[in-house]
């Protein structure tokens, strides 16, 4: 069971799509799904594929890595348990793969943030069934 | 080509509205039925005419219709966010055009000042991260647009400061005081980079409208407003995230198409009525519609160009979401039938106004034009 934890951001609301998905990440694995045909990599997990509405897919391993395509700031307290980050910032991270995601940029402060910084995954593990992957920037080439 | 078949088919023949602010002591409900009244009694009808009726941000169509003692052919209550206005009132042009209904009622009502309603929080896809609320999409776009085209914070400023001057010009508008370019910049960070006064204002109140066939509507009690054309283009793919085009393409398509099923010319249009949730959607629609070449929206609002009496494109007169209330485009639309009416506006009125065009850029881009 959880261990008693500080931990009061919102927690991932799990779906039948999206559970192994949160299992990896339990396992520090960041995955997606893949079409088998058209190699279509895509997020939030479906039924489908989006392209060509397959079903004969499966679940890959992904790079974790990424290029920042927008953010902002949080000045706006929606959240308890963002309260003591604030401000806090939210990056659209354009994965390696192609899907876009939403995360937050660790181990850098708001003003190092720039469109197109090179981001890898790293986890925060919340307790004993969920990470959260999180992006702090990569030292290698901007694309 | 063959005309579009529904030009100037249907039209606009009664606006009710409320006041807008905090009105505890009633509800959604309660507020329809106000300018449900007021939009029967402006177009000269009695409920007994109305055999349609469309409710938006009302909970429920089937106690709304008991309330106000309807029971209509067609009945349908809409999604609630503010895209649906405009969607709205196409689903009744098409409706009437097929002749299931012959005067279609459309009643927004919203209590979400009293409620607290707050746009954000809760559970969602990205929740764990912190990322939530429409404005905050809003800004990741727009950060987006700066990167791209170097626009700026100040550009949006001239959107906040013009439909404040305009709110000033209405005495039903919630905030009148002008504002200036300083001010909104140092007006507080929501989510950066918008502001405080990049954000519309969310309120109490009601906009009911009364649509019906242009055979109709010659023998009302006002003159008609007709919908010369329409058009929309959805963009749900990916729709998780902010859309990588910024709506662009899509704004394209039905820019495309709705000149030309209006038969009227963009540099025909007087007025422009802007969904404004937050000022970067005047950007985008601007562009989106070809008034400006893309990435150029927010060079092109600088200077007065939506203002009246300044600009050579007067947009919304009425203060608009950020200053007259956020009615969700509800307001919008009426306030472009009582400018197309040129009686009702006063000082606030676009001379010789004779085709306003509604623009909505969202993930359902909208666009509807409206002549006298």
């Amino acid at each position: 069971m959880a261990s008693p934890t500080a931990y009061r951001k919102p927690l991932p609301t799990i779906d039948v799509w999206n559970k192994p998905f949160w299992d990896a990440c339990r396992e520090h694995r960041f995955i997606a799904q893949k079409d088998n045909r058209s190699g279509h990599v895509w997020f939030p997990p479906g039924p489908v594929c989006p392209t060509n509405r397959s079903s004969d897919w499966r679940w890959v391993d992904l790079s974790g890595r990424g290029t920042v395509w927008s953010w902002v700031v949080f000045h706006q307290k929606y959240y308890d348990g963002f309260e003591s980050e604030m401000p806090y910032n939210v990056a659209t991270v354009e994965l390696d793969e192609g899907p876009r995601i939403m995360t937050n940029i660790v181990n850098t402060t708001n003003d190092k943030l720039r469109i197109g910084m090179r981001v890898g995954v790293t986890f925060r593990d919340v307790d004993d069934r969920i990470a959260i992957p999180l992006f702090q920037p990569i030292a290698e080439g901007g694309t | 080509m063959a005309d579009w078949p529904l030009r100037d088919k249907i039209c606009m023949v009664g606006i009710g509205t409320t006041a807008y602010g905090s009105f505890p002591e009633t509800d959604s409900y309660g507020l329809g039925a106000e300018a449900l009244g007021k939009a029967v009694a402006d177009a000269g009808l009695t409920y007994d005419d109305i055999d349609g009726l469309i409710v938006n941000r009302i909970p429920s169509y089937d106690r709304f219709a008991e309330i106000v003692g309807l029971n209509p052919r067609f009945t349908l209550l809409t999604e609630t966010p503010g895209r649906f206005s405009a969607i709205s009132l196409m689903i009744a042009a098409q409706v009437l055009a097929a002749g299931e209904a012959s005067t279609i009622a459309l009643v927004y009502g919203n209590n979400g000042r009293s409620q607290r309603m707050m746009y954000g929080g809760g559970a969602g896809t990205w929740a764990p991260w912190g990322m939530t609320s429409p404005g905050a999409i809003h800004a990741m776009m727009y950060r987006r647009h700066m990167h791209l085209y170097g626009s700026t914070s100040e550009q949006l400023a001239h959107i906040a400061v013009a439909f404040r001057k305009h709110a000033g010009l209405n005495p039903n508008a919630v905030m009148r005081k002008p504002i200036t370019i300083a001010e909104h910049q140092a007006s507080r960070f929501i989510c950066e980079p918008l502001h405080l006064f990049d954000y519309c204002l969310v309120n109490d109140g009601a906009v009911a409208w009364i649509m019906t066939t242009a055979e109709r509507a010659k023998d009302l009690r006002r003159p008609p407003v007709y919908l010369s054309g329409f058009a929309r283009q959805d963009t749900l793919v990916e729709s998780s995230t902010p859309d990588p085009e910024l709506w662009y393409p899509a704004l394209q398509r039905v820019a495309a198409q709705v000149y030309d099923r209006a038969g009227i010319a963009r540099d025909a249009v007087d007025g422009l009525m802007i969904y404004d949730n937050f000022t970067p959607t005047v950007v985008f629609s601007l562009e989106g519609m070809g008034f400006c070449p893309r990435g150029q929206g927010g060079e092109f609002v600088r200077d007065g160009t939506l203002e009246l009496g300044r600009g050579r494109l007067p947009t919304n007169t009425s203060g608009g979401h950020h200053s007259e209330s956020y009615m969700q485009g509800w307001a919008l639309i009426a306030e472009a039938v009582r400018q197309l009416r040129r009686d009702e506006c006063g000082e606030r009125q676009i001379p010789d106004c004779d085709v306003v065009q509604y623009i909505c850029a969202t993930n359902c881009a909208t666009s509807i034009i409206f002549r006298r």
